[in-house]
């Protein structure tokens, strides 16, 4: 077909923050299956919990440190989180180096307090259909954690070499806005894991 | 500005440059590396849905050949054929590969060659993760298949309830390699719904709005959007039911707490929306096939487009009707039943919508449009028998009986087969360059029609007569062997249909009749471009100002000009009023994605056998990730 230039995009930009980018959106649709994931275990782990006249089934609920400990660190990592994302929007890479830095040893932290849950559940996966759905649903956001610190981890090796070019500004943000999923995404399996066995 | 503005002078623009010269540019950069490894690394989303297209047909041609073989064992009573123990896997590995590994991925391949040809842009979102995709998408089949080569093809149904698929019920890994191939084809599907939610959302063409994306595109985002939400539930399933096997959880188990409904709720929470999956796909089909042959727009846009949304949503509501047999609580089941009979209504509308646009227009009857026809008898009647079994003592007396199994092959042949058929008509001249025969067309369709209702209306007949669903034959006092007969004799007629459309496009390849742009006059951007497509899809990305731009535009179209013929971009416009934004970069290709499917298939196959997979099976996993996402100095890395 015959084309007639009607316009020009010469003057944009080659790369955009937030919604403007395809990763954002990626990760949006990401997030939205993902927590459709944690949906759906959190309704088989009410779905058992329902049929079932005793919960926990055969143990004492999970001791209540690591996973109220755990909260307590998401919840602060907020924090650093949302000041890498500023000093992400102003290329500043001496302060996107040392926040990167901060929430990875922040992950890093988290996992082994996870590990500390684990230890604390105080049931086995094997044991009966409790431990089961407890096991799954800690082990599904771990898998998630572990995922995100493995992210940010190359990110931050990623900033300290010559890539660390203006584009790369805008990952950091989408790396901040994932992780904030993490967070928002383990308050109610906290709830549900520590305090519904308690109810 | 001042970065900009060496930008500008570092790259050179297509709107300096003339047609000839400007074609040479973007071929040299959007090209696929020549040989068979630089075929590997392809991420140009026509090479990979057309090598997902093949692949599901080769699917389509195995499933097809145990539906046959089926058939043959029932064409009369008490035939020795197949022995019951080989009739399980067979009818297990049907339904298993005909979902998994035909129906959804074909929809979904369509989408990954035509949205981004229909949206006006040059690659897909996220092009490196459509190769991950495909990859994935073909290990995960051939495990099956293999599995079944190897007499460890799946024998539990393709729902695998619980507790049949249990351990103890299903010694053997058969139960596990099912479970495995839903994570592999899962994975797949899921990545491809996320590609086709950012390329509609972010890749549009300049100016096209909402109201001016084509009804195929709106089709495929609400699809994507029921994978994205539908998918992660039967993934939640199969992850614990092969936990249950292998590391010994409890989920199913009752005597334990367990519960066995529970895996019914959770299959049939994505089992239901997996039809509209099918389903919706092949409805856009249907209206872009209409339009062109009806050579008007198709009537009542908005309300099509409504209705595709109302079922997705309503879709979500209808999972308890395959359940009614459970014991559920009346209340429940009435709920359930309005629902179910409630999502008749916006397909009812859709198929109005149409008829009036056929009705309105002065329809050419070629092949694809007679494949819509075929569509409209068969999906309606299916339709019917829907309504009917919404119904709770309908679905008391005829559950589990062949009244089902006509049930669903009218819905889904019907609904879906039927307009990918005419789908594959319609586009075939886009992807090869090569019209199909028409006149082979037109037997293909007649074999067809008259091959699938001979074999599956009987099937009702039966099912009332009260011959259950999944036995390997029947005596001959029961006096099914006529009706069972005739059925297989439309089986063969109806597969003879398919041995003809693969003859047509195996002849068509070379000797076809040459197609040109637009064949058809059709109305919509993916025939603005040559056929087959170049790489880079468009010389310059269109602006579009009217829903169907071809016909608004006539022989002149407007574009847009200003991006880079120096490395790959695409352009990046706002959700609602696709108002432009950002040049932004697009991979090249990269081996990485097939590195990081081969891992991914390791770790997935080594779970079945031990947990320690998870251990051993991460680490490559990562490592392949590592080099996929690590930039390598190219231009489109360095911005």
């Amino acid at each position: 077909m015959k084309q007639t230039i009607v316009r020009n995009v010469n003057e944009l930009p080659t790369y955009g923050f937030g919604s403007q980018t395809g990763p954002w959106w990626g990760a949006m649709a990401f997030i939205a299956l993902e927590g459709m994931g944690f949906a759906v275990a959190i309704a088989a782990y009410l779905y058992l919990y329902a049929v079932n006249s005793k919960w926990p089934l055969n143990s004492p609920p999970p001791d209540l440190w690591p996973g109220t400990l755990e909260t307590a660190v998401y919840v602060l990592s907020a924090i650093p989180n949302q000041f890498t994302n500023r000093w992400a929007r102003r290329f500043d890479l001496r302060g996107v180096r040392i926040g990167l830095v901060i929430m990875s040893l922040i992950g890093l932290a988290l996992l082994v307090i996870r590990g500390f849950e684990f230890a604390h559940l105080n049931t086995r996966w094997d044991l009966d259909a409790y431990g089961s759905a407890v096991w799954f649903v800690l082990a599904l956001h771990t898998t998630h954690l572990a995922t995100d610190v493995g992210d940010t981890l190359v990110l931050t090796v990623l900033m300290f070499t010559r890539h660390a070019t203006p584009r790369r500004f805008s990952d950091v943000t989408d790396n901040v806005f994932y992780w904030n999923f993490v967070v928002i995404a383990w308050l109610p399996l906290y709830v549900l894991l520590d305090w519904a066995p308690r109810l | 500005m001042s970065d900009l503005a060496r930008d500008a002078a570092r790259h050179l623009r297509d709107n300096q440059l003339e047609q000839s010269e400007l074609a040479a540019l973007l071929l040299r950069i959007w090209h696929t590396p020549s040989g068979w490894l630089g075929s590997l690394t392809s991420v140009d989303h026509k090479v990979i849905g057309k090598r997902y297209i093949l692949t599901a047909f080769a699917f389509l041609i195995l499933g097809g050949l145990l539906a046959v073989l089926m058939r043959l064992q029932l064409a009369g009573a008490e035939r020795k054929l197949l022995s019951p123990d080989l009739y399980n896997q067979v009818f297990t590995m049907h339904g298993s590969t005909m979902m998994f590994l035909f129906a959804v991925p074909v929809m979904e391949a369509f989408a990954v060659y035509f949205v981004p040809l229909m949206v006006g842009t040059r690659n897909i979102a996220f092009p490196r993760l459509n190769a991950f995709s495909y990859w994935i998408f073909l290990f995960g089949g051939c495990f099956l298949w293999i599995a079944f080569l190897f007499n460890v093809g799946p024998d539990v149904g393709w729902f695998a309830y619980v507790p049949l698929s249990s351990l103890q019920y299903n010694p053997g890994k058969r139960a596990d390699v099912w479970a495995q191939m839903i994570t592999f084809t899962e994975v797949a599907a899921l990545a491809v719904a996320v590609e086709i939610v950012v390329t509609v959302f972010k890749q549009r063409a300049v100016g096209m709005t909402l109201d001016r994306i084509p009804v195929f595109v709106w089709a495929m985002l609400v699809t994507s959007f029921l994978v994205l939400l539908a998918m992660p539930s039967i993934m939640v399933a199969s992850t614990t039911l092969i936990l249950d096997r292998l590391v010994n959880t409890h989920f199913y188990d009752t005597a334990s707490g367990g519960n066995v409904l529970l895996w019914q709720h959770l299959f049939w929470f994505f089992g239901h929306p997996e039809v509209y999956i099918i389903f919706i796909p092949g409805t856009g089909m249907v209206s872009m096939i209409i339009a062109t042959f009806a050579g008007r727009p198709v009537v009542g846009y908005t309300i099509i487009v409504l209705s595709l949304i109302a079922t997705g949503f309503l879709s979500f509501g209808l999972w308890v009707h395959h359940m009614f047999v459970t014991g559920l609580p009346q209340l429940g089941a009435s709920m359930f039943t309005a629902s179910s009979m409630l999502i008749a209504v916006p397909s009812g509308l859709q198929i109005f919508c149409w008829l009036a646009t056929l009705w309105d227009g002065r329809p050419v009857y070629r092949t694809p449009l007679l494949f819509v026809l075929g569509f409209f008898a068969i999906f309606v009647l299916g339709g019917l028998s829907g309504v009917m079994v919404a119904s709770v003592p309908i679905d008391m007396q005829v559950h589990d009986t062949y009244f089902v199994v006509a049930h669903f092959h009218y819905v889904l042949i019907g609904g879906a087969v039927f307009p990918l058929v005419g789908a594959v008509y319609y586009w075939f001249p886009k992807i090869t360059g090569r019209m199909l025969n028409e006149t082979l067309g037109r037997w293909n369709f007649w074999l067809a029609f008259i091959g699938f209702n001979v074999a599956f209306f009987p099937m009702h007949i039966l099912g009332l007569m009260g011959m259950p669903r999944r036995v390997y034959t029947y005596t001959p006092e029961l006096g099914w062997d006529h009706l069972n007969f005739l059925s297989s004799a439309g089986a063969l007629v109806f597969a003879a249909s398919f041995a003809l459309l693969i003859a047509n496009v195996v002849l068509s390849l070379n000797r076809g009749e040459r197609a040109g742009d637009n064949p058809w006059d059709a109305s919509t951007l993916e025939w603005a471009t040559s056929s087959p497509p170049p790489p880079y899809n468009f010389s310059r990305i269109p602006l579009v100002t009217h829903r169907d731009p071809l016909w608004a535009e006539g022989v002149n179209l407007p574009v847009v000009a200003g991006l880079s013929v120096e490395r790959r971009e695409v352009l990046l416009s706002s959700i609602a009023d696709a108002e432009p934004h950002t040049r932004e970069a697009s991979p090249e290709p990269s081996i990485w994605p097939l590195l990081t499917a081969i891992a991914t298939t390791t770790f997935f196959v080594g779970s079945i056998f031990t947990p320690w997979a998870a251990v051993w099976g991460t680490p490559p996993i990562a490592i392949a990730l590592i080099g996929w996402f690590w930039p390598t100095g190219s231009k489109e890395d360095e911005e």
